[in-house]
């Protein structure tokens, strides 16, 4: 186990240690002439050697176990030091709660690395619903540090699912998004919880009070993406609702009104139309008030005026603004 | 607008391959069957793939071989999937496809295919749509895709599609333009485009662009230039890719790379590597830049190569 007292220790080459003498390592095998030569730090060369040596061998002892953390603190990405580690935890059977302090260790240093997110979720099956709380403080630790850590958030989807702790979820996306309303993945949690909690009763239980919590979201934010696309995405597959549904166009409207970030409102203004939707006057008047259309273009109807002002005032997104524009010509 | 500096990225591949005792290198040597298939290929697309010596790669890449036709990272290291792919592409790019065993190489990945129609990445079961793109292009470029059940592995794909018409790594999974790439390229090739909703995940997609004209992968993340390939190839295979400021990505690219010692970085005055030269390249092709060979956005390959693969083959059946 790697304490922080081991990682001050000046290190030790294998072999000065008295304990390695019976084994003889073996160096990497670039091949003749190597398309990529590569020169390792000595420390880094000869632990790879010992390894290499053991791996060999089979060899699934203690100092093995050893070894694989000595060479996992050097480089966490190796793929095989970390597969031939779960041989040997799994052939000493090894105690499992240490170990997930081990890849805690690890995450310590660089956590965006696959090979530390599989190794973690191998102990959490072995350990079951026992692991449940450790993992989701686990990923609750990382995702303090980085709210959008996409191992983290996959590890944490894949304990809920698997072992359970659907529980305190759907507060912990409060608690994000409280933190940072723009944490589209915090929304997508918050979605993936409200869908497939076993304790919530699914989408349709879950809608009216999702739809007054994103509302409240979106008039406070109204340039977030992801707050939008959650709220269509909460009229799945029921298109005729959401059309229908007063709150989403008076949403539209309340931004329209502020003329400021409106952009994602118009754009949902303008889906609405393309499903159906008959604006009021209202509508109309606030469009307007955003800016002065092309001369050509006064009195045209609702939805090109939509578009003439997206494609003002997101250029960077002109061409496709144009094609809304030609497809509801289209349509016509 | 600066220009690419083609040559001086040119000579900082060939001067990766020769680093010694940089952090790089020592991080590298596991995954040296991807860094070979970032560098070679993005020689190929600058037209200097000749300058490397073909026989001793194919005999390092044979070496890398496991009994089960998987590849390692590297020589002595465990097979994967994710360097089994970049195994056989990079003797895509040789012409040297012939020195395999195909019902080997098929056979591993085969075996990685799971009962939802999902693919594993190795023995030890790691799932992810990833590992679907890597199983159906691998299959693909070696003619045996009918070696799985496409129609599963389709449908797992498309169950990972969330709200915003956009892919994750699994079902429920935050839409990533990386996993996007993979659900996007893997339906491409299995010739399932339809089960996407091209116009809103276009939208999503053409999103990403920011106002420095650089692209993220995610909602509210910095731009980095690996999703140049990774938005851009998909845009392109959904045939929206007219909806970005082409001109505004192009500028982004050229402003990350070092104009004296050669490479690309993720963001502008970043320390450059292969992984993001090879991405601002391959992104620099997509935006048909000039002098630069295109690149196949499903397979990521020349789109030589890839005729001579698929096209090359049609000629020699009739014969």
């Amino acid at each position: 186990m790697a304490s922080s007292d081991e990682e001050n220790r000046q290190w030790i080459p294998f072999q000065q240690r008295p304990e390695w003498s019976d084994v003889t390592p073996i160096a990497q095998d670039d091949g003749p002439n190597p398309v990529v030569p590569i020169a390792y730090k000595d420390n880094f060369v000869e632990t790879m050697d010992y390894f290499r040596a053991l791996y060999q061998a089979d060899e699934r002892s203690p100092r093995a176990l050893g070894l694989t953390t000595e060479a996992i603190l050097l480089n966490p990405g190796n793929y095989t030091v970390w597969h031939f580690r779960r041989l040997i935890l799994d052939a000493l059977g090894a105690d499992l709660h240490r170990e997930l302090d081990f890849t805690e260790t690890i995450a310590n240093g660089n956590s965006k690395n696959y090979q530390l997110w599989h190794h973690r979720r191998w102990i959490a099956e072995k350990l079951g619903t026992n692991a449940t709380s450790k993992e989701l403080e686990f990923t609750k630790k990382i995702l303090s540090l980085d709210a959008k850590h996409y191992h983290a958030w996959s590890h944490r989807q894949w304990v809920l699912e698997a072992l359970g702790g659907w529980e305190n979820e759907l507060y912990y996306c409060d608690e994000l998004l409280e933190e940072d309303i723009f944490n589209n993945s915090a929304w997508n949690q918050r979605y993936f919880v409200i869908t497939r909690s076993p304790i919530l009763g699914g989408l349709k239980a879950m809608r009216a009070s999702e739809v007054n919590y994103t509302v409240k979201a979106i008039v406070a934010y109204p340039e977030n993406e992801s707050s939008w696309r959650y709220l269509r995405g909460l009229y799945k597959d029921d298109d005729h609702m959401w059309v229908n549904d007063p709150q989403v166009s008076s949403v539209c409207s309340k931004v329209l009104s502020a003329k400021h970030n409106f952009v994602f409102a118009l754009s949902t203004l303008l889906d609405l139309m393309c499903h159906g939707f008959q604006p009021s006057q209202e509508f109309r008047d606030a469009v307007d008030a955003l800016g002065t259309p092309d001369s050509d273009e006064r009195g045209s109807d609702l939805a090109t005026t939509v578009c003439s002002v997206l494609e003002r005032v997101d250029p960077i997104r002109v061409n496709y603004w144009r094609w809304r524009k030609s497809k509801l010509f289209q349509a016509v | 607008m600066g220009e690419l500096a083609a040559e001086k990225h040119v000579q900082y591949i060939l001067s990766v391959e020769k680093k010694k005792d940089s952090f790089e290198s020592v991080v590298m040597e596991h995954l040296r069957m991807n860094g070979a298939y970032w560098g070679l290929t993005t020689l190929d697309l600058l037209g200097k793939l000749h300058t490397v010596d073909v026989d001793q790669i194919v005999s390092w890449i044979i070496k890398c071989q496991h009994d089960s036709g998987g590849f390692g990272g590297n020589i002595g290291h465990d097979p994967h999937i994710l360097y089994t792919l970049s195994a056989v592409q990079v003797l895509a790019l040789f012409d040297k496809l012939d020195v395999l065993d195909i019902e080997k190489v098929s056979n591993y990945v085969v075996g990685l295919q799971n009962e939802d129609g999902s693919f594993s990445g190795d023995m030890w079961g790691e799932v992810d749509t990833r590992f679907s793109y890597i199983a159906i292009c691998c299959l693909s470029l070696i003619h045996r895709l009918d070696k799985i059940n496409v129609e599963k592995a389709v449908n797992y794909i498309v169950s990972c599609k969330n709200l915003d018409g956009g892919f994750g790594c699994t079902p429920g999974g935050e839409s990533h333009a990386g996993q996007i790439f993979c659900c996007v390229g893997a339906l491409a090739i299995t010739g399932s485009l339809h089960r996407i909703d091209k116009d809103l995940l276009g939208w999503w997609l053409c999103e990403r662009q920011v106002k420095n004209g650089g692209l993220n992968g995610r909602p509210e993340k910095l731009p980095d230039v690996c999703y140049s390939w990774w938005v851009l190839s998909s845009l392109i295979m959904i045939d929206r890719v007219h909806w970005i400021d082409k001109r505004k990505l192009v500028k982004f690219i050229l402003d990350c790379q070092d104009m004296e010692n050669g490479g690309i970085s993720d963001r502008p005055d970043d320390a450059v590597d292969v992984y993001h030269t090879y991405f601002g390249v391959a992104g620099l092709s997509l935006l048909e830049y000039p002098g630069l060979k295109a690149i196949d956005p499903a397979y990521a390959l020349p789109v030589d190569v890839v005729n001579r693969m698929f096209i090359g083959r049609k000629l020699k059946k009739e014969f």
